[in-house]
């Protein structure tokens, strides 16, 4: 799976009109804490983004404002073109559009693997159910877990969790997908694989955004680095530029931190 | 001793039967009322929240003895609403069940709310991210596992239920706490055997539910 290097350019402003997802001069507080402050970012169609930055700093908010799990207080989201519906089957719709992994797994712990990944296809989609059984043995087998269709969550360990959570996001054939810290709650060997299956995804060309401190993972499948501290965008880079020469003080430190130890 | 029990002065196993009916009946309705109560106060809209939560609170401590005279003499004595007529045994009865399923619903509704509490929410979260909607999430990935977790708390609340039909008596409603009121008078030398034979009835009553209870909590125990 190594060794195929994915082109990481980032995107000229030919590219703004091929945009899938916008935000602009967004803004969001929890009571009196400004989390988000006047945040812009363009992630064009295709486009690979990691988001990187302290503890805090808004990243996990901002990934949850583009599915509108958290609402945001001013400024604007656009996903293909249109904004994001407040509410109802609007928002249903668009949630479908937008496939989510979470740090914590999140698979529905009464549903076996398969009826997972099943789900949203079958009460969402409306496919049928033969149709979506084979949709789901097919992308389970795409990550690797195949063999663990019938069994449930708790018996798989979390890197064969956090794969079936991309298979049941990639069933809705999502136009983009959020990645918040999916790595940060495996254990170390359970890292790569699922690190795998998301530089696939990468390569295929799916539009990420991925909240990470990877730096592998960053230097290899991110056509972008945005480094977040204190709910603003402080910094925007390729990955060698960001990683070699960071610009800013903010990110400079955060490095000098991550990186040695 | 036991005379009374075969005289064919009393129809004891009849009075049972109303228990059991007014038990049944009572319990398919609160389980119904309790789950839309539940659904309104995790609900989105601040309105159906408001409501379930006011409804809750008032009801659960309003005595059940209340609330059943207060749907017999509010709403069939001076408002006339008799829920479909028929003769006053027949309005007692169905006046009672109401009384009952407003009252037992509150219970059920906390003992759910507390079985959802026990359900992460990342679990509705993944949901909603997937596209399902506000009942979908709700009917499909939180309920059946709050289920599990309250399956314990809502047999107490069924058998509170079953004890609790006695209340109906204070209505006239025949079932087997009135009966033994009437017993008690007519058969004073025996008042031991009276009491004994319902409180024996009660317990053949609630004793299966916990036993089939406790047996589903044992079959569908969470795993995570
Ligand atoms: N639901 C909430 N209510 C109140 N404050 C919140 C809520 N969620 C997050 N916060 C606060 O908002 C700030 C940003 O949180 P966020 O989770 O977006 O940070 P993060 O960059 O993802 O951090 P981490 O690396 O620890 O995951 C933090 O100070 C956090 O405590
Ligand atoms: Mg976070």
């Amino acid at each position: 799976m190594s060794g195929v290097s994915v082109t990481k350019d980032v995107q000229d402003a030919a590219g703004a009109a091929d945009d899938l997802v916008v935000l602009s001069n967004v803004n969001k507080h929890f009571g009196a804490l400004h989390v988000l402050q006047d945040i812009d970012l363009s992630i064009a169609r295709g486009e690979v983004v990691v988001v990187i930055g302290p503890s805090g700093s808004g990243k996990s908010t901002l990934c949850r404002t583009i599915n509108r799990l958290e609402t945001i207080d001013s400024g604007t989201i656009t996903l293909d073109g249109s904004p994001l519906p407040a509410e109802g089957k609007a928002l249903a719709r668009l949630r479908a559009d937008v496939g989510m992994v979470f740090q914590s797994f999140n698979l529905f712990a009464h549903k076996t693997v398969l009826e997972n990944v099943m789900l949203g296809q079958l009460k969402v989609r409306k496919t049928d159910q033969k149709a979506a059984r084979e949709k789901a043995v097919a992308l389970l087998d795409r990550v690797g877990v195949g063999s663990q269709a019938d069994k449930y969550p708790a018996q798989l360990s979390g890197g064969q969790q956090q794969r079936v959570a991309i298979a049941r996001a990639l069933a809705m054939d999502p136009k983009v997908m959020l990645f918040d810290e999916p790595t940060s709650a495996l254990d170390p060997e359970m890292i790569n694989e699922v690190l795998e299956v998301m530089q696939q995804l990468a390569r295929e060309g799916m539009t990420m955004v991925v909240v990470t401190h990877e730096m592998g993972f960053a230097r290899s499948a991110a056509n972008r680095v945005v480094f977040m501290a204190d709910g603003k965008i402080v910094e925007e880079a390729t990955p060698e530029q960001f990683f070699s020469n960071p610009r800013s003080d903010r990110a400079k430190d955060f490095l000098s931190k991550i990186l040695h130890h | 001793m036991f005379d009374f029990l075969t005289s064919g002065q009393y129809d004891v196993l009849g009075a049972f039967w109303v228990t059991v009916q007014l038990t049944l009946y009572s319990a398919v309705g609160s389980l119904i009322w309790g789950l839309m109560l539940a659904g309104m106060r995790v609900s989105p809209v601040p309105l159906m929240r408001t409501f379930g939560t006011t409804y809750v609170n008032v009801v659960r401590n309003t005595p059940l003895t209340l609330l059943v005279l207060g749907c017999s003499l509010g709403l069939d004595q001076t408002l006339g609403i008799t829920l479909a007529g028929g003769d006053s045994k027949e309005i007692g009865f169905r006046l009672a069940i109401l009384g009952l399923i407003a009252y037992t619903g509150t219970f059920v509704c906390e003992a759910l709310r507390s079985g959802i509490n026990t359900v992460p929410v990342g679990q509705a979260e993944a949901a909603r991210a997937l596209g399902l909607s506000f009942f979908q999430v709700l009917t499909l990935i939180v309920l059946p596992q709050a289920f599990r977790a309250v399956v314990g708390p809502l047999t107490n609340v069924l058998i509170a239920l079953t004890k609790n039909t006695t209340v109906a008596a204070t209505i006239g409603v025949a079932e087997a706490a009135l009966l033994m009121k009437e017993m008690l008078e007519n058969e004073a030398d025996a008042l031991f055997a009276v009491f004994g034979v319902f409180a024996l009835g009660f317990v053949l009553l609630t004793l299966p539910t916990g036993l089939l209870l406790g047996w589903v909590a044992k079959r569908v125990a969470v795993k995570r």
